[in-house]
């Protein structure tokens, strides 16, 4: 649906997208993960054809976005970050326009006008001013501005950022709801939000794509070392012992509590902690030792999102204060 | 392009822009009708165009401050960049509903002539060249405002950079007389205005080095020939000032000459601009 090939952006001398490379295939929603100042919205920018890029390609069904912007942008319905409305007319009076301008005339436009402002449920403001509508639902308009015509893939930049919390509830449920007819791609610096309602998950940090995948296997395959803490009262030399038969043990640190207690970090080679934790639990079994505590302590996206972000930040050549320029860029 | 002309044309009606700069037409077309053509009892329509053009300097640039600027200020150029429709096919339609909505007032004043030439005798022949004139003429300097208007994104500054401009182009010919024509104020000026290029160049394409190259080429250039040949500078500036002025060529139709090099000098101001306008445009996207 979308390939985007070896896409490089330098805005002077700052490296805001380094040699990013995807496939976007239909029926999915697409999560654009990344700390502020990422790439994210150049990326869009760029696949929307609001942007030039300094290298790349990108092929919307096909259509490469600089050698055939209309065909390509046809397919393609977008809300940038700061929702482009006229403040002056009603959402009415504006979707007719956008509508217009995307080729649609007469009954099909009307049609098409009224099915996004049912489907975005701005029925009730729709002839009011955009000026006088609260956030979320500027918001919405700028969404049904993005579903006219109908295009294959809705691109959403940072739709939910400075909703409150029941209209972020709201746009993600709708979100949801646009993701079982079309390929949806939002972006997000909150990974939780991404996690609730993606099903792929691309995340950038420092103009450079780090991961992408669906969020489990995300998890499995970047998580960082699970983790059991054992509370025992074994010596620090005998849990050793004890553990020294089990296999898949990553490292060991351990500390003693007084003379009662020993609390254990065990890290896991394995996948699966569960395997492991049994079989620790067997080993003490066989001896005379108690466990008075086990916590499994399992890594998750939140960790590999940071950690991810960091090692881009030391991989990458641009210094730490060019981050702060690149988002005025982006704007 | 006809929903870009449709929006615009809506946008135009619905707040007073169109009014008042349709207002401010027809007074000043009125008072001067009033002072040539009833007080003065003067046959000639035409002269009222010349005094009524001093009006554009106003109005002109009240119209087009916002075409592009409140785009970019309101962020919803990201909209007509991401839509399937050209850089071009936008100005195209910008551009159009800004003549449509000058068309109107005109259309009021085209009676004049007839209604007067029931009372006397008018020369009507001359008076609707003139008025063609007068419309050709306000477009151009339309284009021209789009243009400026595409430079920023603050409208004041637009307006202010418009009236100046046009301010300028109208005492042109006035000024002419009293510019230095030695050869060494010629060059100067001349020297000036690369420097002026070069910012606008540089406001366009964000080129340091391209813009400073452009810029001190032409000034090597112009400090070149003044060295070698400084006669070729003699009187340049009042000529140049001359031959740009918009102004100047519609005095020509009031003298009751159809000027067709005029017309086509006009079209060329029209299309050089929206040429540049486009540019304009599309030069964000790179930036």
């Amino acid at each position: 649906m979308i390939s985007v090939k070896h896409l490089t952006k330098y805005y002077g001398e700052h490296l805001a997208v380094d040699d990013v490379s995807f496939e976007i295939s239909e029926g999915h929603v697409y999560g654009f993960l990344g700390p502020n100042g990422a790439g994210k919205s150049t990326t869009m920018n760029i696949i929307t054809g609001c942007l030039s890029a300094t290298d790349g390609k990108v092929l919307i069904d096909g259509h490469d976005i600089f050698d055939e912007p209309n065909a390509a942008k046809k397919l393609i319905g977008y809300l940038p970050e700061h929702p482009p409305l006229y403040m002056n007319e009603s959402p009415l009076e504006y979707l007719r326009f956008v509508g217009e301008a995307k080729g649609l005339r007469g009954a099909e436009l009307s049609a098409q006008v009224n099915e996004v402002i049912e489907k975005t449920g701005i029925a009730n403001v729709k002839n009011r001013r955009i000026s006088a509508l609260s956030k979320g639902y500027k918001q919405r308009v700028g969404i049904a501005q993005a579903l006219l015509g109908n295009p294959k893939v809705i691109i959403l930049d940072e739709p939910t950022v400075g909703l409150d919390p029941i209209q972020i509830i709201e746009i993600r449920e709708l979100i949801t709801e646009l993701g079982k007819t079309h390929t949806v791609i939002f972006s997000s610096h909150i990974l939780s939000e991404v996690q609730a309602i993606c099903d792929q998950i691309l995340m950038i940090a420092k103009g450079k794509l780090v991961a992408f995948g669906d969020p489990e296997e995300l998890q499995r395959t970047l998580v960082a070392p699970n983790e059991i803490i054992l509370t025992t009262d074994a010596t620090e030399d005998e849990l050793s012992a004890i553990t020294a038969k089990v296999e898949h043990i990553g490292g060991i640190s351990s500390e003693t509590d007084g003379a009662a207690f020993t609390v254990a970090h065990i890290k896991s080679e394995h996948d699966d902690i569960y395997a492991l934790s049994s079989a620790i639990f067997r080993a003490f079994a066989g001896s005379d030792k108690v466990i008075y505590e086990m916590a499994l302590k399992k890594g998750n996206l939140e960790d590999v999102f940071l950690e991810l972000s960091n090692s881009a930040e030391t991989v990458s050549e641009t210094a730490p204060d060019d981050s702060a320029e690149s988002e005025v860029n982006e704007e | 392009m006809i929903a870009v002309l449709k929006h615009e044309l809506r946008t135009y009606f619905h707040s007073l822009t169109a009014y008042v700069f349709g207002a401010f037409l027809l007074i000043f077309v009125g008072i001067g009708a009033m002072m040539y053509n009833l007080q003065a009892a003067v046959s000639n329509f035409e002269y009222v165009f010349s005094f009524s053009s001093l009006i554009f300097v106003v109005i002109v640039p009240i119209l087009t401050m916002r075409v592009i600027a409140e785009e970019r200020k309101q962020k919803t150029d990201q909209l007509l960049y991401a839509l399937p429709i050209s850089t071009t096919q936008v100005i195209m339609g910008k551009y159009l509903a800004l003549l449509l909505v000058y068309l109107l007032p005109l259309c009021i004043i085209a009676t004049y002539p007839v209604i007067f030439s029931q009372y006397g005798e008018v020369y009507l022949i001359t008076s609707y060249g003139a008025l063609l004139a007068f419309f050709i003429m306000g477009a151009a300097l339309m284009a021209l405002g789009v243009f400026i208007s595409s430079l920023t994104e603050n409208q004041g500054f637009a307006a202010g950079i418009g009236i100046a401009v046009i301010l300028f182009d109208y005492f042109s010919i006035s000024l002419a007389e009293y510019v230095s024509s030695s050869a060494l104020g010629s060059a100067i000026t001349l020297m000036v205005l690369s420097m002026i290029f070069g910012w606008v160049f540089h406001r366009l394409t964000r080129n340091e080095t391209l813009s400073y190259g452009i810029s001190l080429t032409l000034m090597a250039v112009i400090f070149a020939t003044y060295y070698f040949d400084s006669a070729k500078f003699e009187g340049l500036l009042p000529d140049l000032m001359k031959k740009l002025s918009l102004f100047d060529r519609l005095d020509v139709f009031i003298n009751g000459v159809f000027d067709l090099t005029a017309i086509v000098y006009y079209l060329s101001v029209i299309v050089f601009f929206l040429f540049l306008s486009v540019q304009s445009l599309e030069k964000r996207r790179y930036n």
